[in-house]
């Protein structure tokens, strides 16, 4: 009787259990569906504008700091002062802001080989700036070496509206540089510890 | 007494009957040509200590242990299995770019450099998957090599 019971017992549980499974996994369908439904629309949106007010929407764009290679540097230096200061947290928070500041990026306005690239390009730093958000700071610095290159890279196709200097410290993982806007030299590797290793490298304009 | 009875029994239940919560398992009968080891001229050392030490959780085939169906391991095991592929598939490694490539190199090398991989949870229970010293050295060796050849 009591065997009956207690395979009674089992038999409900596993009904339980699976009904609120199912219904837990109906209910994140549809929610990732309605999160692909706004994407769709957004790309819309900025189609329409690309194709009809070019200059209305490069006008927002400076504004608003949206899309434009400008604030990915922007994020880019803060991340790297952050690292500098050996702000652990704050290099988290602008980790988290590059990586989506660089996901917003418009590439609509260059060739198709350019595209590529800086979609690679893109891929890549967004990897690496997701890292930082959520590392200790030896790794963080690890990260922002690739990261460096990536933005580097990324300049040389997008150009940049302000002189940059192409820093390089010999001593940090067999040599390693970063974009600084000042001549100045603040290692972002080392922070306090080194923080006049290294020279400028090359002035990009 | 009751009390702890009926926490007892309590637990019993919800142990019993997490059991049934389905769990998708990592597995696959073919490997793909975008496999790491069919793309690079991997030394049959390193091919096998890549297999067994990360193979597991970083590409579309995991070799389970025994216990792998029980509740919660399932889901413990699951959930490293997702984070690792997200992070480095190897039987998708072709279809990167050089430039994640190179990226990816970088950090397997750090990871392996700084001990952080394989994982310690992992290690603990395939004590063959541990690196010596020894392999240590040869893996980061090699994949430098590899790095600086991409």
């Amino acid at each position: 009787m009591s065997k009956l019971k207690l395979v009674f017992g089992v038999v409900a549980i596993a009904f339980v259990t699976l009904t609120v499974v199912s219904c837990k996994d109906a209910k994140t369908e549809s929610s990732t569906n309605s999160e692909i439904g706004t994407e769709e629309d957004h790309s819309k949106m900025n189609h329409d504008n690309t194709d009809g007010h070019h200059d209305g929407e490069k006008k927002e764009m400076s504004t608003s700091g949206n899309g434009n290679s400008q604030t990915v540097l922007n994020d880019y230096f803060s991340l790297k002062d952050a690292l500098v200061a050996d702000d652990n947290a704050k290099a988290k928070g602008l980790g988290a802001t590059l990586a989506t500041t660089l996901g917003k990026l418009d590439i609509s306005k260059y060739t198709d080989t350019q595209k590529a690239d800086l979609k690679d390009i893109i891929e890549d730093a967004v990897e690496h700036a997701e890292h930082i958000s959520e590392s200790d700071i030896a790794h963080q610095r690890e990260h922002f070496k690739v990261l460096s290159k990536d933005i580097t890279d990324m300049v040389a196709i997008t150009g940049t509206e302000n002189t940059l200097y192409q820093q390089f410290c010999p001593m940090y993982d067999g040599g390693s540089a970063w974009l600084s806007m000042s001549e100045d030299i603040k290692n972002p590797y080392y922070g306090s510890k080194m923080l006049k290793c290294g020279k400028v490298q090359k002035e990009i304009n | 007494m009751k009390v702890v009875k009926i926490i007892a029994i309590f637990l019993l239940v919800v142990f019993v009957g997490i059991q049934f919560i389905p769990t998708t398992r990592n597995q696959s009968d073919t490997v793909p040509l975008t496999d790491f080891k069919l793309v690079h001229n991997v030394p049959e050392t390193i091919k096998k200590k890549l297999q067994v030490s990360c193979y597991d959780c970083h590409s579309n085939n995991t070799q389970y242990p025994w216990y792998n169906k029980v509740q919660p391991i399932a889901w413990f095991l699951e959930n490293h299995i997702k984070e690792g592929k997200a992070e480095l598939n190897f039987n998708e490694w072709d279809s990167l770019s050089t430039r994640r490539k190179a990226s990816k190199l970088r950090s397997i090398i750090k990871q392996i450099e700084s001990g952080k991989m394989p994982l310690d949870s992992y290690t603990l229970i395939h004590k063959e998957a541990k690196f010596s010293e020894a392999e240590a050295t040869e893996i980061i060796n090699w994949i430098t090599q590899l790095k600086d050849s991409l």
